[in-house]
């Protein structure tokens, strides 16, 4: 075997030379924003990795599913129309209100609020640095998915999406440490803005006086002003208020309703102004998707 | 000719050290998961100097940096970084006992955890939680194993 140093440049060189392309690439990336196209050709390259990631997990899934029985079956069955059933009663109600909220909003002069079209999407893998809370899922450019679109689960907001492959795409969690989302309390209206910690079961609220009439349990949902997340939509609930009058504002904690740590099938949604339109890739989804909210 | 014997295992290894890296585990794991792709490579560093160098790290750098989400070029600087002593004093490193290694295991972690940390802090505003560094102890843990479980496949598959 040759030995490493006789040949070649020595050790450090080589080190300074890797170290000074890695920081080159650093400065592209975050100063003049110019690797984009790269980031989505090797996020392409690369997708074959997080799909050999959910693998297991999958054929876990497999397996159970296999090993239900009759019985099991057959149980969950009757539950399930049980539940449909009272859906479909609350539905009911809600055609009617959603009609009446309509006709009163023309008469007001309003402008009539436009369905939006959604489209499940799966988790395919998730990144574990807790300096960025992020999932990939399944869906990408080709399904008109677009940067900046708005992510739920069905008990709440999970995040926006932030970047675009072909056939996966990056979704920023609320509770990232960079994102911030306008809500508001829904008893009271109260406008705060909710920033991430870092910690999937917390967000912090910013800016709130000692006076405030925020109360531990209460609900907030997205106020829309943001333009990115649409309105009305359930977020976080306040766990915790430290009217603590050392420190400049109060301490408010709230807790997401989604289910951060373990999503699996999200929601993306296209709001009415969107440019860009779903493409949905069987006939099935698409007879799922089309009752619009 | 560059495509030497071993090449396939070699990069199947990289493959497995990338999957693990970003595999969906329970929450209460997830904190403790090591740094499967760093103990991957210091092996292959400390095992085959001559053959995988800084080149190769960059490249596996930046697609971590790609499977992460983060700046390019945060987790390839600190992975070379990371590498420079393991390449230096290979032949040293592979005299200690499992437990020393896993001591410097330890430590090379903590040096590039701490460096993903520092540039995830000036570029995007990081904040630290003390649960950043739980792998650096859970790396330590596994080291062992990594390294008996690589030294016999490198010999299986007879990479050098």
């Amino acid at each position: 075997m040759k030995s490493l140093f006789e040949r070649g440049p020595t050790l450090l060189t080589r080190l300074v030379l890797a170290l000074s392309c890695a920081l080159t690439l650093m400065f592209l990336d975050h100063r003049l924003n110019t690797m984009q196209p790269v980031r989505s050709f090797m996020s392409t390259l690369i997708a074959p990795v997080q799909y050999l990631a959910v693998l297991p997990e999958q054929v876990m899934d497999r397996i159970v599913y296999l090993a239900t029985t009759r019985t099991m079956l057959r149980n969950e069955n009757k539950l399930l129309k049980q539940e449909l059933e009272e859906l479909q009663m609350a539905v009911q109600r809600l055609n009617f209100l959603e009609n009446e909220n309509d006709r009163l909003r023309q008469l007001l002069g309003s402008d009539v609020r436009e369905a939006s079209r959604r489209m499940a999407a799966e988790v395919v893998a998730v990144a574990t640095d807790p300096f960025s809370h992020q999932l990939v899922i399944n869906k990408g450019l080709a399904n008109g998915v677009y940067e900046g679109q708005p992510v739920l689960d069905n008990r709440g907001v999970v995040g926006q999406v932030m970047s675009v492959g072909r056939g996966t795409a990056r979704v920023l969690l609320i509770a990232d440490q960079s994102q911030a989302i306008s809500l508001r309390a829904e008893r009271n209206d109260i406008r705060v803005l909710a920033k991430g910690t870092g910690d999937l079961q917390q967000l912090e609220l910013q800016f709130i006086p000692h006076s405030t009439d925020l109360e531990v349990g209460d609900k907030l949902v997205s106020s829309g002003l943001g333009g990115i997340y649409p309105e009305g939509y359930p977020v976080a609930e306040i766990i915790s208020i430290d009217r603590n009058e050392r420190l400049q504002y109060a301490r408010v904690l709230a807790r997401p309703y989604a289910q951060l740590d373990r999503v699996r099938t999200l929601l993306l949604l296209w709001p009415a102004d969107a440019t860009e339109q779903p493409v949905y890739d069987t006939e099935e989804e698409t007879a799922g998707n089309d009752h619009v909210d | 000719m560059w495509i030497k014997a071993g090449l396939l295992p070699l990069f199947i290894t990289y493959i497995i050290g990338l999957v693990l890296m970003v595999m969906p585990m329970p929450l209460f794991l997830e904190a403790w998961r090591p740094d499967w792709l760093s103990l991957v490579i210091i092996y292959w560093l400390m095992a085959l100097p001559h053959r995988v160098g800084m080149g190769t790290v960059l490249i596996l750098g930046l697609m971590t940096d790609i499977l992460m989400g983060s700046v390019f070029g945060i987790y390839a600087s600190a992975l070379l970084v990371m590498a420079y002593a393991p390449i230096r004093h290979f032949q040293r490193f592979r005299n200690y006992s499992l437990t020393q290694q896993a001591l410097v295991v330890a430590v090379l972690i903590f040096i590039k955890r701490v460096l993903v940390y520092q540039l995830e802090h000036w570029l995007n505003d990081a904040v630290f939680h003390v649960s950043y560094l739980y792998p650096v102890i859970s790396s330590a843990i596994a080291w062992p194993w990594v390294y008996l479980i690589l030294r016999k496949y490198r010999r299986h598959y007879g990479i050098q």
